[in-house]
This record gives C-alpha cells, sequence and structure tokens, in this order.
C-alpha cells in the first residue's frame, strides 16, 4: 500500500466540518430534549394510562423499535407529502430523530416506573396527592434516577444514528464530510476526519448527560432529606 | 413502457429482502465469530489485550455505522482490493456486530458470581477448564436473550448498506420510490418488511428473558 495520505484539505474545509458539528449538535438537542418528554408522556400511558392510550403507544413503539431509523426518515421526508404533510429537510430530520427516541425511551422509562415498589404508589395516594402529583413528584423522579445511564446511553445513539439524515440533504457532519470528498477526493481522509469528530461528540454528549443526571438527582435527593 | 403495480412493487421488495436476510446472517454470524475471539482476549489475563479490546468497542460503539462503511468501502479501496459493495458492507457489519456482542457477553460472564470462579479453582481446575465447564455454560444460557435482541440491530444496521450502493431492500425501495412516484406506498411498504424480519426476533428475545427470569 503506497498511498500518501493528505489531510492538506482541512486548512480550506474546516468551516465545512464546523458548521456540520453545529447542525449535528442541534439536531441531537431538539431531538433528545422533545424525545425524551414524548418518551415520558408514552411511558405514563402504557404503564399508568388509559388502557386504550396504552395499547396505542405499544403498537407505535414496536412499529418503530422494529424498523430502521433511514425508513422511519424516507417515510416521513418523501411518503408523508402524499398525505399533505410537507416538511423540510431539517424539520424532517428532527421529527424522525424525536419519533425514534420517543419509542425507545418510552421503553427505558416505562421499565424504572415498573420497578417503583407499589407501597410509593399508596403513600402518595395517603397524602391526598392527587394521580398526576404522585407521578410527577413520587414515581417519575426516582424512576428517571435509576434508568439515567441507559437513557443517556440511547441519547448518544440516537445521535450516530442521525449520521443518515445527510441522506436527506440535511447539511450535518456527515454531509461536511461528503460534500468535501466530493470536491478533493480525499474520500478516506474526509471520512476518517468526521469519524474521529463523532468519536469525540460521542464522549462529550455522554459526559455531559451523565453530568446533568447527577446534578438534577444530586439536588432532588438533598431536598427530599 | 409499462406501469409498475402494486404487485411489482412488492414482488420486487422481497426480492431485495433475500439480500438483506444473507447479509444479516453473514454479519450476524461473522461477528458472533469475532465477537468470541475478542472476549476472549478482554476477559483473559493479559492487561494489555484487555485494553486493545477495551478501545475497539469503544470505538466502535463511539462512532456512527455510517461512518465504519464508508471507511470500510475506501479503506479497503486503498489496500488495492477491489471492493464491492457487498465485501465493505460485510466487512464494515461485522466489526461493528462484534463490538456490541464482546460487550453484552462479557456482561453475562461477569454476572456469573465470583463464588464459581472460587469453588472450580479450588477443585484444582486450570483457567481453560475453569471456563471450559463452569463459567461458560451457566453464562451461555444468560446471553441468549440479548443476543437474540441485538440482531434486531444487525437486522436493521443493513438498512445503512444501502447508502454505498449495496442493493438490499433499503436501496430497492429507493429506486421504485424514484421509478413509481409512490413513495409512500414503498416506504411503508419496506418499514412493513423490515417489521416482519425484527419483530418476531423481538418477540422471542423477550419470551426468552422471561424464561430465564421464571427459572431464578
Amino acid at each position: 500500500m503506497n498511498y500518501q495520505f493528505n489531510f492538506e484539505w482541512i486548512g480550506t474545509y474546516w468551516p465545512v466540518f464546523l458548521a456540520g458539528i453545529w447542525m449535528t449538535t442541534k439536531l441531537i438537542a431538539v431531538g433528545g430534549v422533545v424525545g425524551i418528554a414524548v418518551g415520558t408522556f408514552c411511558a405514563w400511558a402504557r404503564s399508568l394510562g388509559p388502557k386504550w392510550l396504552g395499547i396505542i403507544v405499544a403498537v407505535y413503539v414496536e412499529l418503530i423499535r422494529n424498523t430502521p431509523f433511514l425508513i422511519q426518515l424516507f417515510f416521513i421526508f418523501f411518503g408523508l407529502p402524499a398525505l399533505g404533510l410537507r416538511l423540510t429537510e431539517v424539520q424532517a430530520a428532527m421529527l424522525a430523530m424525536v419519533i425514534n427516541l420517543g419509542a425507545y425511551s418510552a421503553e427505558i422509562i416505562r421499565a424504572g416506573i415498573e420497578a417503583t415498589p407499589k407501597g410509593q404508589f399508596e403513600a402518595g395516594a395517603s397524602l391526598a396527592m392527587s394521580p398526576i402529583q404522585t407521578f410527577r413528584h413520587i414515581v417519575l423522579v426516582p424512576a428517571l434516577q435509576k434508568i439515567w445511564p441507559a437513557l443517556a446511553s440511547q441519547v448518544v445513539i440516537v445521535m450516530l444514528g442521525s449520521a443518515v439524515v445527510s441522506q436527506i440533504a440535511v447539511e450535518d457532519l456527515t454531509f461536511a464530510a461528503n460534500f468535501t470528498q466530493s470536491r478533493t477526493f480525499r474520500a478516506f481522509e474526509a471520512y476518517f476526519v468526521s469519524t474521529a469528530i463523532y468519536l469525540g461528540l460521542a464522549i462529550l454528549l455522554r459526559f455531559i448527560l451523565i453530568q446533568i443526571g447527577h446534578s438534577i438527582f444530586a439536588t432532588k435527593r438533598r431536598a427530599s432529606r | 413502457m409499462s406501469q409498475i403495480g402494486f404487485w411489482d412493487i412488492l414482488t420486487n421488495l422481497i426480492f431485495a429482502t433475500g439480500w438483506t436476510v444473507l447479509l444479516s446472517i453473514i454479519s450476524f454470524i461473522g461477528g458472533g465469530i469475532l465477537g468470541l475471539i475478542l472476549l476472549f482476549a478482554r476477559i483473559g489475563k493479559r492487561k494489555w489485550l484487555q485494553h486493545v479490546v477495551k478501545v475497539y468497542t469503544e470505538v466502535f460503539q463511539g462512532t456512527p455505522l455510517l461512518m465504519q462503511l464508508f471507511l470500510a468501502f475506501f479503506g479497503l479501496g486503498l489496500m488495492g482490493i477491489n471492493v464491492s459493495p457487498f465485501l465493505a458492507a460485510s466487512v464494515a457489519l461485522i466489526l461493528w456486530t462484534a463490538a456490541f456482542l464482546v460487550e453484552i457477553w462479557r456482561g453475562c460472564v461477569t454476572a456469573i458470581p465470583k463464588g464459581q470462579w472460587e469453588a472450580s479453582a479450588s477443585l484444582g481446575m486450570t483457567y481453560v477448564e475453569q471456563m471450559r465447564h463452569i463459567i461458560l455454560p451457566q453464562a451461555l444460557k444468560l446471553s441468549v436473550p440479548p443476543t437474540v435482541g441485538f440482531s434486531v440491530q444487525v437486522v436493521k444496521g443493513t438498512a445503512l448498506t444501502s447508502i454505498i450502493g449495496f442493493v438490499e431492500v433499503t436501496k430497492a425501495g429507493t429506486v421504485l420510490a424514484n421509478a413509481t412516484f409512490q413513495p409512500f406506498t414503498v416506504y411503508g411498504l419496506v418499514a412493513l418488511i423490515y417489521f416482519a424480519l425484527c419483530y418476531p426476533l423481538s418477540l422471542s428475545a423477550r419470551k426468552l428473558e422471561r424464561k430465564l427470569n421464571a427459572a431464578h
């Protein structure tokens, strides 16, 4: 193998990569926050909500968990306009990420909720708390605390999965690599650099999420003492 | 030019599904073999080998599968190998699958109580004998449900190989959607095909897990 690696193009193309990193960050910020909110609602619906809602959520969760993200993305971006729902690329990517993370996090959060001892519900009721108050103060927070590491992993997985949104022309980090390699013909180097950046982002995102978990749940514990 | 009807779309998609299934099987078996080799390095006595495998899993789990596919596609080309999308897809998926399986299986091995190691050591068993007769048979039982569960990820992972030009069911769907201008129907069908492949695997993983928990 006598191929000369060449990374000189970074000097010219780094702004493209920076813009790509920014887009990927925006996608996971929206997808992560809204996705976990959707997941929390679905987890409530499945474990404590009315039965009909639980069934709808179960179908949603199974459909999403058993199909590839890429197909979900294509269906939303190319398929839904047939029903009159036309989204921009970025909107479609965000919606797909929210729907995807919503389904996965619903299962994770549900596991946390179902690990709550029954006595806690009864204790909440005996303090004259409404079911919503019991859920919010007694069930949800300890449940989230229990499953937070798994949830953090899932958010990282969704961030890495977002690499495919470049297929509907969202200008994310993968797009930056595609763009650069098409101009410089340095395909391996371009993808190598973007892979390294993704690895850095994954490690950073995991660190941030763990820190968020520590700060949220530490204060909760102090307040309840 | 003849019209492409619903049945033409469906038969073409089902034909392409064969490639998805084949690639999934190759990735799963190849990844399983490589994962097993890496597992021995990961739980073995040599510190540096443990580290190498740890970094390996960290890198493959911490980067997008799509990037791994691109790097395999262009990287193998640099080595002077004439790469077909199928070869690049197989290589990348095997490496990716192995990285996940080794972590799943390591979890199963470490879940075996320490007393089992001590008991077998006190019977004068060597490390290999301990592994062969005491640890692995028990770890194997624990590992079946999560391994079946992960196979769903492998099937879904093969969808990304369409991006490097391998014609499996996602790529066939893209071609058909462009040809028929019916993306809603085509991608809906593709989603249902994946669901038909993955849902039985998900269900059996769940059933196996319940059986395992009931046994304890």
